[in-house]
């Protein structure tokens, strides 16, 4: 049987600038991306057989293709669940790779979140389920539907809104220092967090990430061919998808636990094929829709125990030079929001060493998607 | 303000709680019960389902108040409650609603203060046949 492990390598990534409008269309930001990412390769675009991206991408294959000059394509995938496929696509075109479906995969996202609408102001497409429970209510936002999950966990577990400005100071901290944040010249304080308007109670709106347009590629081989590439490869180690039993999406409220979400499940088959734990993990990237998805993540993926994961945040546990640096590009919530797809190249650069604030030594680092939807994560290694 | 788009197997929540019933799915063959509704059962995959009255009873499990930006009719009521309510009768079976002083009030009708995880609730019915929540000992 072929094995994932260390078998792929991310040797290219690239990205377009991010801002809350940029005058390009996503087609456009998506071919600027991949081809920034096919260069910093030093691989030629018609050499490309394979590309994943998200079913929410909205500039398809064909676009794609047609447009860069790719060769024939024998591997293409899309992952469902927004922000939860965002690693399933560096995963899918892994397991293409180990197992000879293609040879060269290309994984992107591009995303005008920051000039397009909002998704839930649409009322004419929502689903029937389970919107038809939900939405008449007044639960219509994301925002609203984890903030459900993040007052029963400070109900149950004691976490509190410092805790959640504790996730939302990492991020702005190392957006701080990273350039190419949306938030590089914006610090952010105590005060502001806490008096802040409300978005959701208990949520403010720096428990929110921001509305970017923008858009980030990302390239992957087999590790045979990645020594020969231009950067130092950065090893697909472990990688796994999550759907629990009985999970019901974003509004997970109708099984025996709702605070015990897709994070879980992934994190039990990530583990499961790793030669290194969590204590061995030197930097993580969390998928940071809202601060409150990574006290739950970091319970989910074990770095604690349930009902920790707020506790966890305590003593500058993520910042640099914590127990666990987490977001180190400014995440979602302070570098840029395009369902998650920076935390995949600041992974990336962690493990080159390039980052904008740099882990000492940082040689494994952790990629997780949306926590509350079908989920996905990566181990990468240098 | 929003109305269910109800699809075929939510259609007979919605028919029961026209007629100020509340009642939940649950299989005709092991008798679990299920929500939200779907064609089969997932213990034992039996196709055969009921509809079984209960209390109307619960207990609130969670609540947020959201705050704007909101859809329009939302908007105007603003900062209002959603209250994630456990039944009585099927603890696993959480219902997302509104906690309200009486049948067919606004939104914010109760005062924040007087909502916390744990208080008793009631279901009552809109004249549109939309289940809300009123406090046992308002």
């Amino acid at each position: 049987m072929a094995v994932l492990k260390d078998a792929t390598a991310v040797v290219g990534i690239g990205q377009t600038s991010f801002a809350k409008q940029l005058p390009e269309s996503e087609r456009a930001l998506a071919c600027r991306a991949i081809l920034a990412a096919l260069d910093d390769a030093g691989i030629s675009p018609d050499e490309v057989d394979a590309l994943a991206s998200y079913t929410m991408e909205e500039t398809d294959e064909v676009e794609v293709a047609k447009a860069l000059g790719l060769g024939d394509l024998t591997y293409f995938s899309k992952v469902g669940f927004g922000g939860g496929g965002s690693c399933a696509t560096v995963a899918h075109l892994a397991t293409a790779i180990a197992t000879g479906q293609a040879t060269v995969g290309v994984a992107w996202r591009s995303r005008k979140r920051g000039s397009g609408p909002r998704p839930w102001k649409n009322t004419t497409v929502q689903l029937p389920t389970p919107a038809q429970w939900t939405r008449p209510y007044g639960l219509l936002r994301p925002a609203d539907e984890i903030a459900m999950l993040a007052r029963r966990h400070m109900h149950e577990y004691g976490t509190t809104r410092d805790h959640l400005f504790n996730v939302a100071l990492a991020c702005r901290n190392r957006a701080n220092q990273n350039p190419a944040a949306i938030m590089y010249d914006r610090p952010l304080t105590r005060e502001m967090y806490m008096n802040s308007r409300w978005i959701s109670e208990p949520l403010c709106l720096y428990d929110n990430c921001l509305e970017t347009d923008g858009a980030l590629a990302c390239v992957l081989v087999s590790a045979e061919r990645a020594r020969d590439c231009r950067r130092p490869p950065v090893y697909v180690h472990s990688a796994a998808q999550g759907l629990p039993a009985q999970h019901h999406g974003m509004v997970n409220y109708w099984n025996d636990d709702p605070l015990t979400g897709p994070a879980w499940t992934a994190a039990r088959h990530l583990w499961k094929h790793a030669d290194f734990t969590p204590d061995d993990v030197d930097v993580a990237q969390i998928y940071d829709a809202f601060t409150a998805l990574v006290p739950l993540s970091l319970e989910g993926y074990g770095f604690c125990g349930r009902g920790e994961g707020g506790a966890y945040t305590e003593g500058g546990a993520l910042e640099i030079g914590g127990r666990l640096p987490l977001n180190t590009s400014g995440g979602g919530l302070s570098e840029a929001y395009v369902h998650g797809f920076n935390l995949i190249t600041e992974g990336v650069r962690q493990l080159r060493g390039t980052s904008t604030a740099q882990v000492p030594g940082a040689a494994t680092c952790l990629v997780t998607a949306g926590e509350g939807v079908p989920t996905s994560a990566l181990l990468l290694r240098s | 303000m929003l109305i269910p788009v109800v699809d075929d197997d939510g259609a007979p929540f919605w028919e029961y709680a026209a007629r100020g019933e509340l009642r939940v799915q649950g299989c005709a063959d092991c008798g679990e019960l299920r929500f939200p509704p779907r064609p089969c059962c997932p213990h034992c995959r039996s196709f055969a389902s009921e509809w079984r009255r209960v209390s109307g009873r619960g207990r609130v499990w969670s609540y947020v108040l959201p705050h704007p930006p909101l859809l329009p009719d939302y908007a105007e009521q603003a900062p209002y409650n959603v209250v994630l309510v456990e039944l009585a009768d099927a603890p696993r079976i959480r219902l997302v609603g509104n906690l309200v002083s009486e049948a067919g009030a606004g939104l914010d009708s109760v005062p924040v203060e007087r909502i916390r995880i744990g208080a008793r609730v009631q279901v009552v019915f809109t004249a549109t046949a939309l289940p809300q929540w009123v406090l046992e000992r308002p």
